[in-house]
């Protein structure tokens, strides 16, 4: 059992700081985001798992061999048997560190749907109230503003696609279509809830500085697979335009991006490149990761998963 | 009977439409008027779909007067300002509640990346 427990700790760490580290400087991320966001969930699992798993198996480890005698011999313990020996504080400090810390993700994750599923609510309201289904598509309101915008609401059931006015009238009817592919490309590989799982991570963990790069990776990597689904129906050049004259008249009339690009000549930032690597991969197209590294790719998102799942519940493992 | 949802939008496009403010009666007559599933509307409805666009917030009631009188707490406009600030993200927390088709470009790149796709144009 204590070797289970070093062997996760270590395990924890490596997931919880080098991995995402590297993976957020990865270069070939952009040819191959399915199987990137694959490798984030399954860090992100993993190391939530291994982070748990060590603490629970070091401080069952005076207990028993396994992890499901020591869980019975804690069991009995608790309810005042005197035969089973008390296994010192130091380990029940573990063992109710990793109770707590399990509780604390949870909570944290129920608490971040509960809120996220109020405001989509909240703005679903505005919406009967403000916009009108659209005449030739399906699920699409259509809201009434000059500025061109296009966005999506999901729902357990209902998910829209919303576009303004704007939108309808300066862009082509096939910038449209690349606009509205990449929305629906959202809804439907409900890129809403990994957005969520890793939002409350980030919340959980704010003091592990990988569980914001973990977002922001994914939020770029979700931009990705919507505009390769797009690509699919435009080229892309028609994407790029329908991309530049939403995000221009967005950012003018967004005082937050206008501080923000501010903010950016202050540091120094040379001007005139497009940093963002959604973009750069619009501009320079790169060739899909070959099948080798694909596989590569995930056998090791399946070992991530499978490694701290299989020691934690393989008993025979656990008697080490 | 048109659902109390339908109502409500079609209550807050006549107080947006409205220079002043309404009372139940009014909004009652302007409902009955616009459509014959309405000509069936009780005060009464109008004034329960009136009380929850007031919790909502949407709606503010004038008590001094007898009956009371109902306004739009603001113009159609602000609302969809509103709602389009949520959907940029400019309000704040928002991040998970809406995908949007911009995410993450600053204004910026947005120039840098029509100077490019001008020059391509012109080439």
């Amino acid at each position: 059992m204590l070797l289970t427990s070093y062997f996760l700790a270590a395990l924890a760490i490596a997931l919880a700081w080098p991995t995402p580290l590297a993976l957020s400087k990865a270069k070939w991320i952009t040819r191959a985001p399915v199987q990137a966001v694959l490798l984030w969930q399954a860090i992100a699992l993993g190391g939530g798992l291994s982070m748990i798993g060590s603490m629970l198996v070091w401080g069952l480890s005076p207990l028993g061999d396994n992890l499901i005698s020591a869980l019975h011999a804690g069991w009995r313990l608790l309810m005042g048997d005197p035969q089973v020996q008390y296994p010192g504080v130091v380990h029940l400090f573990a063992l109710s560190t990793a109770f707590l810390f399990g509780f604390h993700l949870v909570l944290t994750l129920i608490r971040a749907a509960w809120r996220t599923s109020r405001q989509r609510a909240k703005h679903r309201q505005l919406l009967r109230l403000l916009s009108n289904p659209s005449e030739t598509r399906p699920n699409t309101l259509v809201i009434d503003h000059d500025m061109p915008v296009a966005y999506c609401v999901p729902g357990i059931s209902r998910s829209v696609t919303v576009l303004s006015r704007g939108l309808l009238t300066q862009l082509t009817p096939e910038e449209q279509q690349a606009v509205i592919t990449h929305e629906r490309s959202h809804l439907d590989q409900r890129h809403d809830l990994l957005i969520l799982a890793f939002t409350a991570w980030n919340e959980a963990l704010p003091w592990l500085p990988t569980s914001k790069l973990a977002l922001e990776a994914v939020r770029q990597l979700i931009e990705m697979l919507a505009d390769d689904k797009a690509l699919e129906q435009v080229n892309r050049q028609t994407l790029l335009k329908a991309i530049v004259t939403v995000a221009t008249a967005a950012a003018v009339d967004d005082a937050s991006m206008i501080k923000s690009s501010s903010n950016a000549e202050l540091v120094g930032m040379p001007g005139g490149e497009v940093s963002s690597r959604r973009l750069q991969r619009l501009l320079s197209p790169e060739t899909a990761l070959n099948k080798l590294a694909r596989f590569l790719v995930l056998a090791s998102t399946v070992l991530l998963l499978a490694c701290p799942t299989i020691l934690l519940v393989a008993p025979t493992l656990l008697a080490w | 009977m048109a659902s109390l949802g339908d109502l409500e939008r079609s209550v807050m496009d006549l107080l947006w439409d409205s220079a002043e403010p309404l009372t139940a009666n009014d909004l009652r007559d302007d409902l009955a008027a616009l459509g014959a599933d309405a000509k069936e509307l009780a005060v009464t409805t109008v004034l329960t779909v009136l009380a929850r666009l007031e919790k909502k917030g949407l709606v503010e009631r004038e008590r001094s007067t007898r009956p009371h009188r109902y306004a739009a707490c603001s113009s159609r406009e602000d609302h969809t300002v509103g709602l389009l600030n949520e959907a940029l993200g400019t309000a704040q927390d928002r991040e998970a509640v809406l995908a949007r088709f911009i995410g993450g470009i600053t204004a910026d790149e947005a120039a840098s990346l029509r100077a490019i796709l001008d020059s391509v144009k012109s080439a």
